[in-house]
């Protein structure tokens, strides 16, 4: 399907799309727009829970517009469609982020959004993926998702399917040592079918990477595992789309997309403000913040 | 003396089976397929064995990736390593989204002998045992252990089957059939039921019979299931014989004998003692030393049944 005219994005409904294959035809300004509807849905729905991880999920806001609107094939009323491509969300904190991408494709009624981390909501604090349609991996355990993606594209390997396997990882996340033996696995594989993401916005918790634990030189220790390293503004999405299509001429080896962003992008008092990694604006923060978004 | 027969050779030349009758088969192993016995499948399907190295995290989370898109994963190292090394792997990876990922471990409890502390695993069953959704199964034999991977592949969900390193004599023959779920009631007897894991179902038996020289006739039951527990078993035994002596090679507590205790707690209060290690570590030694000094052999097994039938 297309998408609907500016202004009128998108369908919420899952009705009106069908079994199609999302489209690849949104225009930048299309995506730039969808990008801040992300924004306001990322403050409403954290705002509303009263907790959650606003900062992390503002600074991929870019990543996951330029992954569903323009370069993973998938289709929205099939989630489950095994030709789809993969986009598993390691830093499963960013899950408001993910859960209103995926109502903006019509995965999930916007109106569900509001459930966020309600008794019985689909939309769990940290993704599930036995209840969430379109949620490819439980996570929020952070360090799991990129060896889990190497078990996804070796089983594509296997079958002889031509899907591709995205996965976005923190770079907080990069101290863990899972990261490390699953860096080593993908280049000894080979699994030039995967390509990981960084939202690479310097924070962690407790401050700055560089003052909790330094991770740099950061692309030299892909590069060092073997990975072919591309680094991109990661709130620039013709820059992103360009990294994601480069990527997919890579053989023989994995690529890692270091996408460089800001915590809380978006939101002048939440950026690089790790006071909000895990803490949801208040309802006077609400405000202010959805009028920014404006 | 029956013949003694190892039960990861089992579990190696099953995977073969498995892997000639069904493509979606596939093993990892974290360096260790010389030991483990996968190095068979191995051979046969280089495109389907994934070696991870030293990194039973990673191994653990690719497995979980590859259940995830359709695959039969089987994984294996040793039973110290996984649960122990990749806990939260397994409880978010695997357990929670119910995953069909196998882990099979190899060199449980301490009769792996001269490797000592790092190597002996006495806690793995109350890990494993603790994730939700997860199926636990402790073979008594190598004939067991062939069919107890065959269910695993069989059936959806996370499994974990633990085995041991020496080669422990056949308890069953070949027309055994091995039922997920249900206690195997080994020997039939009146005065105390001896429900016993792996290694122990062995030492069980000879304890029954050494019993009954004085008098004392012992049912035994192997509880190869250990999760879920054959809870049905487990109360008739207790209301038939009137005392429970439960044996494994594990530590006392969140093992086979703890989840027994629970069940007659709940359904059939009867005297129970526990053959199991204490709250402590092994260290080196030949098997057969270690299992006497922590007090895992029949003659063990013989007294916590005359203390038991006291106390009813």
């Amino acid at each position: 399907m297309s998408l609907p005219e500016k202004g009128k994005l998108p369908s919420t409904s899952a009705k009106s799309i069908k079994a199609e294959v999302f489209s690849s035809s949104a225009s930048v300004a299309e995506m730039e727009a969808i990008a801040k509807r992300l924004r306001r849905h990322i403050i409403t729905m954290t705002g509303k829970a009263g907790s959650g991880h606003p900062g992390g999920s503002l600074s991929a806001v870019e990543i996951l517009t330029a992954l569903y609107f323009k370069v993973l094939r998938h289709k929205p009323a099939d989630p489950q469609w095994s030709a789809r491509d993969r986009f598993i969300l390691s830093k499963g904190h960013a899950a408001p982020l993910l859960y209103a991408t995926l109502a903006e494709c019509g995965y999930l009624p916007v109106d569900e959004l509001l459930t966020l981390r309600q008794m019985d909501s689909r939309l769990q604090g940290h993704t599930d993926r036995t209840i969430t349609p379109g949620v490819e991996m439980s996570a929020g355990a952070l360090g799991q998702g990129l060896s889990f993606a190497i078990g996804v594209a070796l089983a594509g390997r296997l079958n002889l399917q031509d899907y591709r396997v995205h996965v976005l990882l923190g770079d907080g996340e990069c101290d863990e040592g899972q990261v490390w033996e699953a860096a080593m696995a993908g280049a000894h594989f080979k699994v030039d079918n995967l390509v990981a993401i960084v939202d690479n916005n310097g924070q962690q918790i407790d401050g700055w990477n560089r003052d909790v634990m330094n991770l740099a030189p950061f692309p030299g220790k892909w590069r060092a595992f073997g990975w072919h390293v591309i680094e991109v503004d990661g709130h620039d999405l013709v820059q992103l789309i360009d990294a994601f299509n480069q990527a997919k001429k890579v053989k023989g080896q994995p690529a890692v997309v270091i996408a460089h962003t800001i915590k809380g992008k978006g939101v002048s008092f939440m950026e690089n403000n790790p006071d909000f990694h895990g803490k949801a604006p208040n309802a006077e923060e609400v405000k202010i913040a959805l009028k920014e978004l404006e | 003396m029956p013949q003694e027969v190892s039960l990861r050779e089992a579990y190696g030349q099953t995977l073969v089976q498995l892997g000639r009758e069904n493509q979606n088969i596939v093993v990892l192993d974290a360096d260790l397929s010389r030991s483990t016995m996968t190095q068979f499948f191995a051979r046969e399907f280089p495109d389907r064995f994934f070696d991870c190295g030293i990194a039973e995290q990673n191994m653990v989370g690719i497995a979980a990736g590859l259940a995830a898109s359709g695959k039969i994963p089987f994984a294996s190292t040793f039973a110290v390593f996984a649960p122990g090394r990749c806990f939260d792997q397994i409880r978010m990876s695997i357990a929670q989204p119910r995953l069909n990922v196998k882990l099979v471990t190899t060199h449980g409890g301490i009769s792996v002998g001269e490797d000592g502390t790092s190597h002996h695993s006495i806690e793995d069953l109350s890990l494993i045992s603790s994730l939700p959704g997860f199926t636990v199964i402790v073979p008594a034999d190598a004939i067991e252990t062939a069919q107890a991977v065959r269910v695993a592949a069989a059936s959806y969900g996370p499994f974990y089957i633990r085995l041991c390193r020496p080669k422990i004599p056949l308890v069953y023959n070949e027309d055994y059939r091995f039922v997920l779920g249900k206690a195997v009631t080994m020997r039939q007897g009146r005065d105390a039921t001896i429900i016993a894991i792996g290694t122990m179902v062995t030492a069980a038996l000879e304890a029954a019979e050494n019993l009954k020289g004085e008098g004392i006739d012992c049912r035994v039951l192997n509880m190869s299931t250990l999760k879920p527990v054959d809870e049905a078993a487990i109360t008739k035994a207790a209301a038939e014989t009137g005392a429970i002596i439960t044996a494994e090679e594990h530590l006392e507590h969140g093992g086979l004998g703890s989840m027994v205790a629970q069940v007659l707690a709940r359904h059939q209060p009867v005297p129970m003692e526990f053959v199991a290690i204490k709250d402590t570590y092994a260290k080196s030694g030949k098997p057969a030393e270690l299992l006497q000094r922590y007090g895992l052999t029949a003659k063990d097994i013989e007294q916590a049944v005359r203390s038991a039938i006291k106390r009813k």
